[in-house]
């Protein structure tokens, strides 16, 4: 059984499918890409999974258990974690504080309201992952004034102090230096051969390339073919679906929804 | 530096404290009642979800219809059993604010604030047309047979153990768990949603736990007023001037709410007694927050805090290098394992 399944979803804002009966799996332990022209559905398909935009029809199921329509909170508390493409943090907040917004999920309210924001433990576990992402010497500022770079290396490490069982990520390598491509690449890496499972969407092909087992190809909603790496690179449908077979006014629309799924 | 900080509140606390002691003028007391009223329903207004809600008199009305229709018909007599009712004009402010915050707090920023406003006036129609509320007559609270000197220290004291609760639950709230919670759905509710915070539960339980604190500083605002009226209850302007004076203050601060609350409320009340005009303190507020959006947009407290961060960082920022790097700050020996793409796709190929 794989650990997250996507079966014949589809969602259409107004006139424009976004998603058109489009199925993938993620197994558990691989870093699994998603690569696909602008407005081929990669962040709607995010959205699906993880409860912010409810499908038209179709399901995802996480260890064959159904978690269609379930809230953001939910999906997360079921163990699946999510960056976005334009990086989202909590500008007025510490970068510590950030840390820790993600290890709120557990208890009752009256308990929240009366326990202090975050016990010893989990302060040194967010410490722990800061290191890990080389931030931890500006855990106590502001993360408003963190970098774009660092913000995309700081939601990665909130994300993952509860523990998700797979990891979205929507292009981490987005507007990054190639330095720190490569060093959130190695990041992932490092995750990954520890045990966590990843869902990549990317631009940067020789980024997913990189560090992917098996990537999907998406076009026009649908996903067209999946594979390893090598064998996706010398398919023909993929030139085809990132060079040709669009026409132009398609592929601007598209861009649009991905936009405005961005903004909810 | 930890005594440091507490001693100004230590210091006000024992201000607020004595204060009828030290002024026995009724005048000036009673000021102060409507004051620390006033202190208490900005504290509790305070939002920390960054949700203005304009239509906190609705709570801050019920509050003190409670208090006059409870013991109207239980029939009270005057003195200090009615105080009893403060915490029941709460609850049933709160348990207002469920339904008031099921439907608002759908709507985000300007849409909620309008909603707000509308539920209100809602509100305000309600008390005018209900029979129980005795209509645009009113009702009044019973008179407690206390003597004039020292009459108004007892509602002081009442709305300054008022205050205290708010206060307190304020800053329990604050270095809470929930109190994160709250602070992360002002920055980004969406993604806190994705951090497993449930937003909505969040939200409403600091809305109804807001209306609680305003729900008994109406209540004792009816008992020493001694009369309540539908336009007075639900006062729009209630709205308004906490809004004022928590922005006024300092938004989302501890002492923000306080400080505006103390100046405004009785600068207005000083200005009602002096130039016997019930409508002057509204041109004073209209300027005042002009003032306030064009030089202190974040408050007065906020403001002063950072004037004294920027000195301190400026003694001390001749040996310390700001920690604002950028990318060069935080890139390590890590980085220079795999120095290019080439690198990046080999060392993956290894891997698997």
């Amino acid at each position: 059984m794989a650990l997250l399944e996507v079966r014949s979803v589809s969602k259409s804002f107004g006139g424009l499918q976004a998603l058109e009966n489009c199925s993938l799996s993620v197994e558990e332990g691989e870093i699994a890409g998603v690569i696909g022209p602008n407005g081929s559905g990669k962040t709607t398909l995010f959205n699906v999974v993880t409860g912010y935009i409810r499908p038209d029809a179709g399901s995802v199921s996480l260890r064959g258990v159904p978690i269609t329509g379930a809230s953001p909170a939910k999906v997360f508390g079921l163990g699946i974690g999510r960056t976005f493409q334009i990086t989202r943090i909590f500008a007025r907040l510490s970068v510590l504080e950030n840390m820790l917004v993600a290890t709120q999920r557990h208890e009752g309210w009256l308990r929240s309201v009366i326990r202090a924001a975050s016990s010893p433990a989990e302060r040194e576990r967010a410490m722990e992952l800061l290191d890990f992402v080389d931030l931890s010497r500006l855990a106590s500022l502001p993360a408003a004034n963190l970098s774009f770079g660092q913000r995309k290396l700081l939601e990665l490490a909130y994300v993952l102090v509860a523990d998700p069982v797979v990891v979205l990520l929507d292009e981490p390598a987005g507007g990054v230096n190639p330095t720190l491509v490569n060093e959130i690449a190695e990041r992932i890496r490092v995750l990954n051969r520890a045990g966590k499972t990843f869902l990549v969407v990317e631009h940067n092909m020789e980024f997913v390339m990189g560090i992917c087992h098996r990537v999907t190809v998406m076009h026009q909603g649908g996903a067209i073919l999946t594979g390893a790496p090598e064998q996706v690179r010398k398919d023909p449908r993929v030139l085809d679906a990132y060079l040709g077979g669009i026409d132009e006014d398609e592929e601007s629309d598209g861009s649009q929804v991905d936009g405005a799924v961005d903004g909810t | 530096m930890r005594l440091a900080r507490s001693l100004p509140w230590v210091a006000a606390a024992v201000l607020f404290g004595v204060f009828p002691i030290l002024f026995s003028n009724p005048t000036i007391t009673s000021i102060a009642v409507f004051s620390v009223i006033f202190m208490a329903s900005a504290t509790a207004w305070n939002g920390f979800s960054g949700y203005v809600c304009l239509g906190h008199a609705a709570f801050f009305g019920t509050g003190a219809y409670v208090l006059a229709i409870i013991s109207t018909v239980a029939n009270f007599s005057g003195g200090y059993g009615v105080f009893w009712l403060v915490p029941l004009g709460g609850l049933v402010a709160a348990a207002v604010a469920v339904p008031f915050g099921l439907v608002a707090l759908r709507t985000r920023r300007h849409t909620f604030v309008v909603v707000t406003i509308a539920v209100f006036f809602i509100f305000q129609l309600l008390a005018t047309n209900l029979s129980f509320t005795g209509g645009s007559s009113g009702k009044s609270t019973p008179t407690p047979p206390w003597m004039a000197v020292g009459y108004n220290d007892r509602f002081y004291y009442a709305a300054l153990l008022c205050l205290v609760t708010a206060f307190a639950i304020s800053v329990v709230i604050r270095r809470s768990r929930f109190g994160l919670q709250l602070f992360a759905i002002r920055d980004d509710e969406d993604r806190a949603a994705g951090l497993g915070v449930k937003v909505t539960r969040v939200k409403l339980i600091a809305f109804v736990i807001s209306a609680f604190s305003v729900g008994m500083a109406g209540a004792i605002w009816a008992y020493f007023l001694g009369q309540v009226y539908p336009q007075f209850a639900f006062d729009p302007l209630f709205d308004l001037s906490i809004a004022i004076m928590a922005f006024f203050g300092g938004l989302g601060t501890l002492s923000g709410p306080l400080i505006g609350a103390a100046i405004l409320e009785s600068l207005q009340q000083y200005f009602t007694i002096q130039f016997s005009s019930d409508d002057l303190y509204l041109i004073a507020y209209g300027a005042l927050f002009l003032i306030v959006i064009l030089i202190l947009p974040r408050g007065v407290v906020p403001t002063i805090a950072s004037l004294g961060a920027d000195r301190r960082a400026r003694r001390a920022g001749q040996k310390a290098e700001l920690p604002y790097g950028g990318l060069g700050a935080v890139a390590s020996p890590r980085t220079h394992r795999t120095s290019s793409l080439s690198g990046l796709v080999r060392h993956a190929s290894q891997d698997h």
